[in-house]
């Protein structure tokens, strides 16, 4: 009496492997679109800059931003600068991230708390983390810890607002079956309220992610000696533009990797949600 | 019919519940006492709000009563046992495991890892279940009946001496329904665990019970256990019979009284 499932079960998985194949070269043509469009951009970009004569310190064109890269790369300076700013938005996120789990978990799990402190939250929030910057600055130097507690700081917000609502998301149900287990604390967090949580925390933490990048260079705008948002500004005080896109276009890359390796991880952890 | 041993397996002796809804209190319970003994199945039933599933969340110790007292195997009570399963109302798989890593679920729990044999275990009971093909399919990818087979499958390897159910099949279709029915019936003769279960069906209880407990509206009372004396094995043939009527006429008219 189960042979009409099996079949029907066998029949989806077929249905799945066509759909897989045409998704494969839809996914092939994506591949494709998005180095396109890259490319597109910079060719009108130098198209821009040819036609319009446009002078070096308000539009450099591709090949100069090009050479500079290749310049500043020579002399192992731009690799200081990267390793600053990576380090800073590693260490705010380890930073920000950890708390925010911390907090978020035991928000989530405490209505009360929860009740209590999010007038509080919010508030904080709402305060523009440029605005702080300059505060976090004088209290801590201008060296590397007030970038991390800025990045931290900016980071925090997403990450823990994702795991509150994803650990008062996990089912009830789920909750009474671990006590009629009789599950241990850590049990309980290891296999049922960290894994339903965590597709929904995976949403603050690519937030958080992107925005860790906003936070080091907001932290090195209001005053440091190396870092990319460092050579932004003093690309900035020296006119010398092309300075400024090879370190606003490395923020890019750096963006783009955090992403990848959250979005990478997500994949992973969660692939069940896709099957 | 099988004939139920005389000690008790569960007692229930005066256990009450009340609620707060924030404003007013809210007897959920009136004290209610009963006995479960060894192999039998009992079914609950009584209108909605008669406080059934409060009772089995109490007897599973989810939830602590009130007043009154309860006695598993001789002993008194009042925390969840591993040796009572549980199987809710929802389905309640955890979607990010396949079946098979859900079904073993408990042994994981209570063991810390799951040997070969119980492995092997586990994969047997899921093929009884017609689950061969589907250990590592997950949930999502079942049909409801499906999925609480899986339920009861993880629930029985855990080889409870007493199942306690909360309307297992309420949200499933007539016919699947009443397949589970039948193969509940099989396990639980093959097994010989004790089973309460609560139901909506008038002739889902009558079907599978040794005795019929009805529940009164809120605050829920037990106004009658009407013992079903129908030969066993059964199968749904027995629900067109003259005698399985007038057992399921009788148990309506109880419920019909309390409204």
């Amino acid at each position: 009496m189960f042979d009409a499932q099996k079949a029907n079960f066998t029949l989806r998985a077929e249905r799945k492997q066509a759909g897989t194949w045409r998704a494969g070269l839809a996914q092939y043509r994506m591949q494709l679109a998005t180095p396109l469009v890259l490319v597109s951009v910079i060719a009108l970009w130098a198209l821009l800059v040819t036609w319009q004569g446009y002078p070096p310190f308000i539009l450099p064109s591709p090949a100069l931003v090009w050479q500079k890269f290749l310049l500043m790369a020579a002399d192992g300076s731009l690799l200081l600068h990267i390793g600053v700013t990576l380090l800073e938005i590693l260490l705010g996120l380890f930073i920000g991230l950890s708390t925010a789990f911390a907090l978020g978990y035991l928000l989530g799990r405490h209505h009360t708390l929860e009740r209590i402190a999010s007038p509080y939250i919010v508030a904080s929030q709402s305060i523009p983390i440029v605005a702080i910057a300059p505060l976090i600055v004088i209290w801590m130097g201008s060296g590397l810890a007030s970038k991390v507690a800025v990045t931290a700081l900016i980071t925090f917000f997403p990450t823990l607002v994702a795991t509150i609502v994803g650990i008062r998301s996990v089912d009830p149900d789920l909750h009474d079956l671990m006590r009629s287990l009789r599950a241990s604390r850590w049990q309980l967090f290891w296999k049922l309220e960290l894994p339903a949580a965590l597709p929904i925390i995976f949403g603050g933490l690519k937030l958080s992610a992107t925005l860790s990048v906003v936070g080091a260079v907001v932290g090195e705008l209001m005053g440091a000696n190396a870092g990319l948002g460092y050579l932004v500004n003093l690309g900035r005080g020296l006119l010398d533009t092309p300075m400024m896109f090879v370190a606003i276009l490395l923020l890019v890359v750096i963006a783009q990797a955090l992403h990848f390796v959250v979005a990478t991880l997500e994949a992973r952890l969660l692939h069940w949600q896709r099957v | 019919m099988t004939t139920p041993s005389q000690t008790p397996v569960f007692v229930v002796e005066g256990v009450a519940k009340g609620f707060t809804d924030g404003y007013r209190p809210i007897q959920a319970l009136r004290p209610i006492s009963f006995e479960l003994y060894a192999g039998e199945i009992v079914c609950l039933v009584g209108p909605s709000g008669s406080g059934k599933s409060t009772l089995l969340r109490i007897m599973g110790g989810l939830i602590p009563p009130d007043a009154g007292a309860m006695w598993f195997e001789g002993r008194p009570h009042n925390a969840p046992n591993t040796a009572i399963g549980f199987v809710f109302q929802k389905t309640n798989l955890m979607p990010w495991r396949t079946i098979l890593q859900n079904v073993l679920l408990p042994i994981e729990i209570q063991q810390g890892k799951v040997s070969p044999v119980q492995r092997e275990r586990a994969e047997a009971m899921l093929a009884t279940m017609g689950l061969k093909d589907f250990e590592h399919a997950y949930p999502r990818q079942l049909s409801g009946g499906m999925n609480q087979r899986v339920v009861l499958a993880r629930t029985l390897l855990q080889q409870p001496r007493l199942l306690l159910m909360d309307e297992p099949f309420g949200q499933l279709d007539a016919l699947t329904r009443e397949r589970l029915n039948l193969e509940l019936l099989r396990l639980q003769a093959a097994e010989g665990v004790t089973i309460l279960m609560v139901t909506h069906s008038i002739t889902e209880a009558v079907l599978l019970s040794d005795r019929v407990f009805v529940l009164s509206e809120r605050p829920g009372r037990l106004i009658a256990q009407t013992p079903v004396p129908l030969p066993r094995p059964r199968d749904l043939t027995l629900i067109s019979t003259p005698d399985f009527g007038a057992i399921a006429t009788q148990v309506r008219s109880l419920i019909g009284e309390t409204g």
